[in-house]
């Protein structure tokens, strides 16, 4: 079985990784940033792009994989983690990605979501969330924010959010992360663990639809302000943010977080929560999914990467076993069944 | 009730007549016992003939108690058996099955012969050695009424005897007392003097070969299994529990040593889009499910058409609409099959006649899904899918070998080019130099590419409904039972296969000029149909629905068929059928 974490096995660029699909996305969508991402870490990594399929759903980050030179199936709305699934399980020597939207991933195919989090089955799935849907024009989305005004909520959305990171978390997905289209260093490194994760690898990426949801994610993309509104998770070191990192996140009462500052009250480095992504339980990482903006940071980088078993790793070994213990198949045999009769 | 059924079932292959069951269970799991709605009953038909149907009436009625009575008397023959467990018929359970007063002391039972049994009773006593509970104890009553039936229709105990060391074997008991019941049963009818009677059913004269008794959930999975074996590939199925398709999860699921790999999905839709998955990876792909599955898959199955890829989808027809019926059987969903996508949306429908004739046609769809790159829907139904029958086994060796071919030359490689058949090359993701994008959004023509364009579009459109309408080339001709033209053609498809044929012998043996023809072929229909159509004077279709394949017939042949239906979740009895056909012999519409 071709693990993800294999050596390189090619040298191509990045721009062997595309197809001569034109590409159909609006000028300054946040998808042309991560493609070029995409392309860039299926080059940094060596990927065999006869080994990789990018399966999509509908809607605008769905057409991905026309613009991919690998195999590629764009498939029905929100059903890509479903036939990923199925060909995961016929072939575990290919790579696979899910590319998926918010309303494409939360909404009508929430169900499959859930399950493949649930089995880690070994893919990746990629969100981007723009917090809107684009290719129908514009209407609502689970993760827009309440109040929204958009062309099919004309008075303000009345339904609460869902936080694709809590989801994920809580269905003890094994790789959970988030990251920016418009911090591309960061972008590439998080695709870049996520390529390297053995189990289900799930990334959020905040995308900006400048046609329908201009700016939604400005804070953690503006230069100016992103430092104080976005901290950087890193394994084993304190929650600090803020663009003189003085301020810091700690645990306060009845495990409330609270954004505190460095030097003030007595707070020290010491006094902040540590991130650990490797803890077996959720707990933190569900907590930290939970940190929304504008009353605290919103973390970007890695939630949780723990090792499970996987799906499909545990249906080969059935196999193995019972092809073991009962030996080699004999379909004339079992075709008999338990109890034939001769008649002459 | 199921449980000794099935073992009188099996004592009855081994003897070696020719048998059709019906199982009738309740629908919900724990409908109390000794209610009406919890009657769950095992109705079988056996002759030293071949027999076709479970039969419209019974000549032996075993009732365990009043409701069972009450259920079930309106199907026994006059003159025929009345076994009674009268240990049962106590005032509370005759009030809980609706009796004002004991029918056993009644005129209602007059014209039977009936056996009153004190079964449970002589079970208890029977078993005491075994030194189980009272209620345990009693538990055996229904193989003291095995051995009964087993005496009665001279049956061997040794299947069920072997069948308990299996069963039981852990808890040794059980197994004993279960043993002495059954002995009990046998020699209380052979000592009392009760039965008059001692049936001797000899073998039936059917054609040479191995036997065994076969479920029709069962003969789908090994013809799934089968076809993938005959290509040298694996099966994978996918699909969510539903009633009555389950059992196909159930078998296939044990047979991982053959490489099966079983996925039980989170949905209906899921197990359509793994199998299409699995299909994209170039597995022998199935997915099984009943009529409210099948709608949900239905846009998935759009898409399976959209990327021509192989694989099989089999519908278990039940009661519908909405969740109806789930334990009854029903033909309501050709339609569904036929035409219940969006957009044209055209695929190959082969439906099963009997239990042991669902092996051969999912087996065929895996050789007509592979040969035209398409997904192909076989339907059965509750009847067919739970009743069993013999079936010949076929040699691995008689079975035509399926080919499969993944290699593609890169250099000339065009995703949605087409062969003979008008198939699409199954290029598979891993191969060097194949990269290929595939969607649901329309292809153009050989380069597979997304097209807007409204005269490709029109091509496409035609292209996949011809490249389905070839099918007819490699299906067989339809055949007929009876002469090639006449006053009447009675024209069936599915289940109804053994009722439909019962009754057009039955006129025929009385000289009505009257045939037979039984479709396999759903969609698309065998390339002689028409020709035969035009043969008859009038045209009868019998379905369990409400003209479904007759709207077919009249729309493609332009033919005045006439329907015959019914729709209770239950068979044909051939005598309703035979009368239809005399009255339409007879001149009436
Ligand atoms: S509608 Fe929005 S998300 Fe879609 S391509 Fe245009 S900018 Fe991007």
């Amino acid at each position: 079985m071709a693990a993800t974490t294999s050596a390189p096995t090619v040298s191509l660029q990045p721009k062997d990784y595309g197809s001569s699909q034109e590409i159909r996305w609006c000028p300054g969508c946040g998808n042309y940033s991560i493609l070029t991402q995409l392309k860039k870490v299926c080059s940094n990594l060596g990927k065999d792009p006869d080994k990789l399929v990018f399966v999509s759903g509908i809607g605008c980050s769905s057409r991905l994989p026309y613009y991919m030179g690998t195999y590629g199936v764009h498939s029905i709305h929100g059903r890509a983690p479903a036939l990923a699934t199925g060909l995961r399980l016929a072939r575990p020597d290919l790579e696979i990605w899910v590319i998926t939207g918010d309303g494409d991933g939360l909404s009508i195919g929430g169900n499959h979501l859930l399950h493949a989090f649930r089995r880690n089955l070994n893919i990746k799935i990629i969100m981007f969330n723009n917090r809107i849907y684009g290719l129908t024009k514009g209407q609502v989305s689970p993760t827009s924010e309440m109040n929204k005004k958009t062309i099919s909520t004309p008075y303000g959305s009345i339904g609460a959010m869902i936080n694709p990171c809590s989801v994920a978390i809580g269905c003890e997905a094994t790789f959970v992360a988030r990251t920016v289209d418009m911090i591309p260093a960061h972008l590439q490194k998080t695709l870049e663990r996520a390529a390297a994760h053995r189990g289900v690898a799930f990334v959020e990426v905040y995308q900006n639809c400048n046609i329908f949801n201009d700016g939604a994610f400005k804070y953690s993309t503006d230069r100016e302000i992103r430092e104080d509104h976005v901290v950087e998770l890193e394994h084993g070191k304190a929650l600090i943010f803020g663009k003189d990192q003085t301020k810091g996140l700690r645990i306060g009462r009845n495990y409330c977080p609270e954004v505190v500052t460095l030097g003030e009250n007595g707070m020290s480095i010491y006094d902040l929560l540590i991130h650990d992504e490797r803890a077996s339980s959720p707990a933190l990482a569900f907590l930290l999914s939970r940190l929304r903006h504008p009353d605290y940071p919103e973390p970007i980088g890695v939630f949780r990467a723990v090792k499970s078993p996987i799906y499909n790793d545990l249906i080969e070994e059935q196999i193995r076993r019972l092809t073991q213990e009962r030996g080699a198949p004999d379909m004339q045999k079992l075709m008999y069944g338990p109890e034939t009769w001769e008649v002459n | 009730m199921q449980l000794v059924g099935t073992q009188f079932t099996d004592a009855t292959a081994i003897v070696g007549n020719d048998l059709v069951t019906l199982p009738d269970y309740p629908a919900e799991i724990r409908a109390p016992a000794g209610s009406l709605a919890g009657v769950s009953g095992f109705q079988i038909n056996f002759a030293s003939t071949e027999v076709y149907t479970p039969g419209d009436t019974v000549q032996t009625l075993v009732a365990m108690n009043p409701a069972a009575l009450k259920v079930n008397l309106a199907d026994l023959d006059h003159g025929g058996h009345l076994i009674l467990n009268i240990d049962a018929f106590t005032p509370t359970a005759l009030k809980h099955a609706g009796y004002e007063a004991d029918p056993t002391d009644d005129q209602e039972l007059q014209g039977y012969h009936v056996h009153k049994v004190p079964m449970t009773k002589l079970t208890i006593e029977a078993v005491k050695d075994a030194g189980l509970k009272p209620k345990e104890a009693e538990r055996c009553k229904n193989f003291f009424a095995l051995g009964l039936a087993f005496w009665l229709y001279d049956r061997p105990l040794d299947a069920t005897l072997k069948w308990l060391d299996q069963k039981f074997g852990a808890r040794p008991q059980i197994r004993q007392a279960n043993e002495l019941a059954l002995r009990a049963g046998f020699n209380y009818g052979n000592t009392t003097e009760m039965f008059q009677v001692h049936y001797r059913v000899r073998p039936a004269r059917v054609p040479p070969g191995t036997y065994r008794k076969i479920r029709g959930n069962d003969a789908t999975s090994l013809g799934l299994m089968a076809a993938a074996w005959q290509a040298g590939q694996k099966l994978f199925y996918a699909s969510y529990p539903i009633t009555p398709a389950s059992d196909i999860l159930h078998e296939l699921v044990k047979h991982k040593n053959f490489g099966v790999k079983v996925f039980q999905a989170e949905d209906e839709i899921a197990a359509m889009c793994a199998a299409i998955g699995a299909a994209y990876g170039g597995a022998f792909a199935a997915t099984g499910t009943s009529g409210p599955g099948m709608a949900l898959k239905g846009e998935a199955i759009g898409l399976a058409v959209m990327l021509e890829l192989p694989m099989v989808i089999v519908n278990v027809q039940r009661g519908g609409p909405s969740t109806g019926l789930p334990t009854k059987t029903e033909q309501a969903d050709l339609f569904q099959a036929v035409l219940g996508r969006n957009g044209e949306c055209p695929l190959p429908v082969l439906a099963a006649s009997s239990p042991g004739d669902c092996f051969a046609t999912a087996f065929e769809a895996f050789q007509i899904a592979v040969r035209y790159m398409t997904p192909v829907v076989v339907l059965t139904d509750g009847y067919v899918a739970n009743g069993s029958e013999p079936w010949r086994v076929p040699r691995i060796e008689d079975l035509p070998r399926i080919a499969v071919n993944h290699e593609f030359p890169p250099e000339t490689f065009q995703p949605y080019a087409r062969d003979e058949n008008l198939a699409r090359p199954w290029a598979l993701p891993g191969t060097p130099g194949l990269a290929h994008r595939i969607g649901g959004l329309e292809k153009e023509h050989i380069t597979g590419k997304v097209s807007y364009d409204p005269a490709n579009h029109d091509f496409m459109v035609r292209l996949r409904d011809a490249k389905v309408a070839k099918v007819a080339d490699m299906i067989p001709e339809q055949t007929l039972i009876g002469d090639e033209s006449g006053d009447l053609l009675v024209v069936s498809w599915g289940g109804t296969y053994g009722t439909i044929r019962s009754a057009v012998e039955r006129v025929r043996d009385k000289g009505g000029s009257v045939s037979h023809c039984h479709l396999r072929h759903m969609h698309p229909m065998p390339r002689n149909l028409g020709k035969i159509l035009k043969s008859f004077r009038k045209i009868l279709v019998p379905e369990l629905n409400l003209g479904q394949l007759c709207l077919l017939l009249r729309g493609r042949y332009l033919v005045d068929a006439i329907g015959f239906n019914k729709v209770q979740g239950k068979p044909f009895a051939v005598a309703e059928v035979a009368a239809r056909i005399d009255q339409i012999l007879n001149g009436g519409d």
